[in-house]
C-alpha cells in the first residue's frame, strides 16, 4: 500500500465541504448555461420555447435523464457502465415484441418486461464485475457489444413499427398530465426516488463510501459486493425502463435503437458533477446534465449548426467537465492544505 | 491503495492479482494457451470452413489483421503502464477524414501521408496532456476523445466520402509481394512489430513501462519519469493510429468519417486476450500478436461460415470479458485450494524474469 497517490485520489474528508460548495456552483453553472442557451435559441426561433417545443424537449430529455440517474449510481462507486445504450436497445425491442404478441399486457406489463430485461443485463454486468473482479470498463465494453449483438440476433433485420404496438401503449408515449408529458413525469419520479435513496438510505450512502475508498468501506462493514451488484442491477433496470419509454415515444424500434447513447449519458453524468473517480455527485446534477445535453441537441439545428457537431460537442463536454473537476479539486486540496497543514 | 487506475480499484475482495505462482509461470501458461488455441482455431477453420485455407483468403486475412495488430502494439505498452486508450479507432477515423480534406485541398499524397501521421500524433498528445498534466484517469479521457474525435471526423467530411485516390497508392495497399499471396503491408508490419518488441523487451524504456505499471510510485521514486513516459506512449499511439488511418483510407480507397468505427473493441480484446493484464505491469508482445491472430482469424472464419457481423461482435465482446474473467476465476480457485491445504503449500513468490515484470504492490 502506498501512501502517495500519483493517480487521482479521492478527495480527503476536509475537502468535502469545499467540493460540495463547488458542486453546488456546478448546478448553478448548468442552470445558467441552460438559460443562456435557451434564451439565444429562442431569440433565433421563438417557437423553440413554445408549448410544443418545450414538450419535445422534455420528451427527449426523459430517456437521457433515466439513464443518467442509473449511471450515476454506478459512477459513484467508481464504476462505469458503457452498456446502457445496448441495454436500452435490447429492452425496447423485447418489450415491443412482447406487447406485439400480447397487447393485453398494456403499459404496466410493458414496464415490467422492460425492467426485467434491463435488470437481467445489469445482473450480467454485476456478476462479471462484482463477483468476477473484472474492471467495469472492460466488462461493460464487452457487454456493450454482446447485448447489441443479441438485439440484432433477436431482431434478425426486422423492426417493430407503430402499427404493431397496442394503441394504449402509444397513447402513453404522447400522454400529458397538466401539459407535462407522462414520460418526463416517470423520469422525475425515478429521479426523486433515487435522490432520496442516495441521500437518506444507508444502502445509498454505502455507494458513496465504496466510491470514496473501497477498502475502507469493506473494513467498515459495508457489504461491498452486494451494494455493487445492487448498483449495476439498478442501472440496468433503469436502462431497461428507458427502453420502454423509447418504444412508447417513437413507436418504431429497430435493432440499432440507442446505439451510441452511452457516450451522451456518460457526458450528462460527468457534466452534472458526478466525479468519475467515484464518491461524490448527485442524481439531480446528472439529470441537469442530461437536460443540458438534450437542449444542446435540440438547439443545434435551430442555430443553424451542422448536426454533425453534436457528437464532437458530447466529447468536448466530457473532457471539459472532468478537466474542470480536476482543476477545482486540486485548488480545493491546496487551499485546505494551506488552512490545515497538519491534516495532509 | 497503490496507484491503481480507478477501474481496477472497484474490484472487490476477489484477488485481482494472484500471489501464489511465480508470475512468469502463470504468464507463460496463458501465452502458451493462446498460441495453442490460435493454432487450433486456424487448423479447424482450414479444415472445416470452405475457402479459409486458400492463398487468397490468407492475403485477405492479413489485410484484416493489419490495422488491429498495428493499433495493438502501442496499446499493449499503454495497458502495461496501467492506462488505456479507447480513442484509437476514432483517431483512425479522424486522421482518415483529415487525409480526405487535405486531398480535396490539392496537397500531393507524399505530403499528406506524413501530415496525417502528425495529426494522429497531435491527437495522441491531447490524450497524453489530459492524462499526465491534468492527472485524469485515461479511461474517462479517452471515452471523451472517443466521442470528440469521431464527432470531428463527421464535422470534417459529413457523411460523404473522398474516394478519388491515385491507383498507384491504393493498388500498393491491397497488392501482394511479387507473385506470392503475401500482401505488401506485411513488410512494414513486421518492422513495426520488431521495433515495439525490441523497445518493450530489450530497452530501458521497456523496463520503465513494466515498472510504471507494476508500481507507479516505486517507479517514480527509482527515477523513472512516469508521466513523461505515459505522455509519449499516448503520442505514439496517436501517430500509429494516423498510420492506420492512411492504410485504411488507401485500402478501401475511401476517406470517411465512420472509418474503423467500433474497432477499439477488437483491439482492446486482442491485447487482453494476448495475456496483457488490464491492471498493468504484465504482458508481452508475442502473446499480443497471438491474440490478434486468434481474434482476426476467428472473425474471418466465422464470416466465411456466413455468421453475421453483429454476431461477430458478440464473440469479440465475450472473448474480451473472458480473457479478464478467466485468470481471475482461476486465481481465486487456486487460492481457495491453497488455503485449504495450508500456507506451506504455497509456492514461494520469487521475482520473475525481466519479461514478466514486477508485480504490483498488493
Amino acid at each position: 500500500m502506498s501512501a502517495v497517490d500519483t493517480a487521482p485520489a479521492p478527495e480527503g474528508v476536509q475537502d468535502r465541504d469545499l467540493l460540495g460548495t463547488v458542486l453546488r456552483f456546478r448546478a448553478v453553472g448548468i442552470v445558467l448555461a441552460l438559460l443562456v442557451l435557451v434564451a439565444v435559441t429562442t431569440a433565433v426561433n421563438p417557437r423553440f420555447l413554445g408549448a410544443q417545443g418545450v414538450r419535445d424537449l422534455l420528451l427527449g430529455a426523459s430517456v437521457t435523464v433515466l439513464l443518467a440517474v442509473g449511471l450515476t449510481l454506478v459512477v459513484i462507486t467508481r464504476g462505469i457502465d458503457l452498456s446502457v445504450g445496448s441495454t436500452l436497445g435490447l429492452s425496447a425491442f423485447v418489450t415491443g415484441s412482447v406487447l406485439e404478441a400480447a397487447p393485453a399486457l398494456g403499459v404496466p406489463g410493458g414496464m415490467v418486461v422492460g425492467l426485467l430485461v434491463g435488470a437481467a443485463c445489469g445482473g450480467v454486468n454485476a456478476l462479471v464485475i462484482a463477483v468476477g473482479g473484472v474492471p467495469p470498463l472492460v466488462a461493460t465494453l464487452g457487454t456493450l457489444y454482446v447485448f447489441r449483438g443479441i438485439v440484432y440476433f433477436v431482431a434478425g433485420g426486422s423492426r417493430i413499427s407503430a402499427s404493431d404496438l397496442p394503441s394504449g401503449f402509444l397513447a402513453f408515449g404522447t400522454a400529458r398530465l397538466l401539459g407535462v408529458p407522462i414520460l418526463f413525469l416517470v423520469a422525475l419520479v425515478v429521479l426523486a426516488v433515487a435522490a432520496v435513496h442516495l441521500g437518506q438510505n444507508r444502502s445509498g450512502r454505502d455507494l458513496y463510501a465504496i466510491g470514496s475508498n473501497p477498502e475502507a468501506a469493506r473494513l467498515a462493514g459495508v457489504a461491498t459486493t452486494r451494494r455493487l451488484v445492487g448498483a449495476y442491477v439498478a442501472c440496468g433496470a433503469l436502462a431497461g425502463l428507458g427502453g420502454v419509454l423509447y418504444a412508447a415515444r417513437f413507436g418504431t424500434v429497430d435493432a440499432s435503437a440507442g446505439s451510441g447513447l452511452e457516450l451522451q449519458v456518460v457526458a450528462a453524468v460527468v457534466v452534472g458533477g458526478v466525479a468519475i473517480f467515484g464518491g461524490s455527485g448527485s442524481v439531480v446534477g446528472a439529470a441537469l446534465g442530461a437536460l443540458l445535453l438534450t437542449v444542446i441537441g435540440y438547439s443545434l439545428p435551430v442555430l443553424g449548426i451542422d448536426q454533425f457537431w453534436s457528437q464532437a460537442i458530447v466529447g468536448a463536454l466530457i473532457l471539459a467537465a472532468i478537466g474542470l473537476d480536476r482543476v477545482v479539486s486540486l485548488r480545493a486540496a491546496s487551499s485546505s492544505r494551506a488552512k490545515a497543514s497538519h491534516v495532509r | 491503495m497503490s496507484a491503481d487506475t480507478s477501474t481496477a480499484a472497484t474490484a472487490p475482495p476477489v484477488p485481482a492479482r494472484p500471489q501464489q505462482a511465480p508470475s512468469w509461470r502463470r504468464f507463460a501458461t496463458w501465452d502458451t494457451a493462446v498460441v495453442l488455441v490460435t493454432v487450433g482455431v486456424v487448423l479447424i477453420a482450414a479444415l472445416g470452413v470452405d475457402n479459409f485455407g486458400t492463398g487468397r483468403n490468407f492475403g485477405f486475412l492479413v489485410l484484416e489483421l493489419a490495422p488491429v495488430l498495428v493499433l495493438a502494439l502501442p496499446l499493449t505498452l499503454i495497458i502495461i503502464t496501467g492506462e488505456i486508450d479507447l480513442s484509437v479507432a476514432s483517431t483512425v477515423g479522424l486522421t482518415s477524414a483529415a487525409m480526405g480534406v487535405m486531398w480535396n485541398a490539392g496537397l500531393p499524397l507524399e505530403t499528406i501521408v506524413p501530415l496525417t501521421v502528425l495529426v494522429g500524433a497531435v491527437l495522441g498528445a491531447v490524450n497524453g496532456f489530459f492524462v499526465t498534466t491534468l492527472g485524469l484517469p485515461s479511461l474517462a479521457v479517452t471515452i471523451g476523445t472517443l466521442a470528440l474525435y469521431r464527432g470531428l471526423a463527421f464535422v470534417l467530411l459529413g457523411d460523404g466520402a473522398v474516394a478519388d485516390w491515385p491507383r498507384a497508392f491504393t493498388d500498393w495497399a491491397i497488392g501482394d509481394l511479387g507473385r506470392t499471396p503475401v500482401p505488401n503491408v506485411v513488410l512494414p508490419i513486421l518492422v513495426l512489430v520488431a521495433v515495439f518488441a525490441v523497445v518493450l523487451h530489450a530497452t530501458p524504456v521497456g523496463r520503465a513501462v513494466y515498472a510504471t505499471g507494476a508500481n507507479e510510485t516505486a517507479a517514480s521514486f527509482s527515477g523513472i519519469a512516469t508521466l513523461r513516459l505515459k505522455f509519449w506512449l499516448f503520442v505514439t499511439s496517436g501517430a500509429v493510429a494516423g498510420l492506420v488511418g492512411v492504410f485504411w483510407t488507401l485500402r478501401f480507397s475511401s476517406a470517411r468519417g465512420d472509418n474503423a468505427s467500433g474497432l477499439e473493441l477488437t483491439v482492446v480484446a486482442a491485447v487482453l486476450l494476448g495475456g496483457v493484464s488490464i491492471f498493468g505491469g504484465k504482458g508481452a508482445l508475442p502473446g499480443v500478436v497471438a491474440g490478434v491472430v486468434l481474434l482476426t482469424s476467428l472473425q474471418n472464419a466465422l464470416r466465411l461460415a456466413s455468421v453475421s457481423a453483429e454476431a461477430l461482435t458478440v464473440v469479440t465482446g465475450f472473448l474480451l470479458i473472458v480473457s479478464v474473467l478467466l485468470p481471475n476465476v482461476l486465481a481465486s480457485a487456486r487460492q481457495r485450494i491453497g488455503r485449504r491445504s495450508g500456507p506451506t503449500a504455497r509456492p514461494p513468490t520469487t521475482p520473475g524474469p525481466p519479461a514478466a515484470g514486477e508485480r504490483k504492490s498488493r
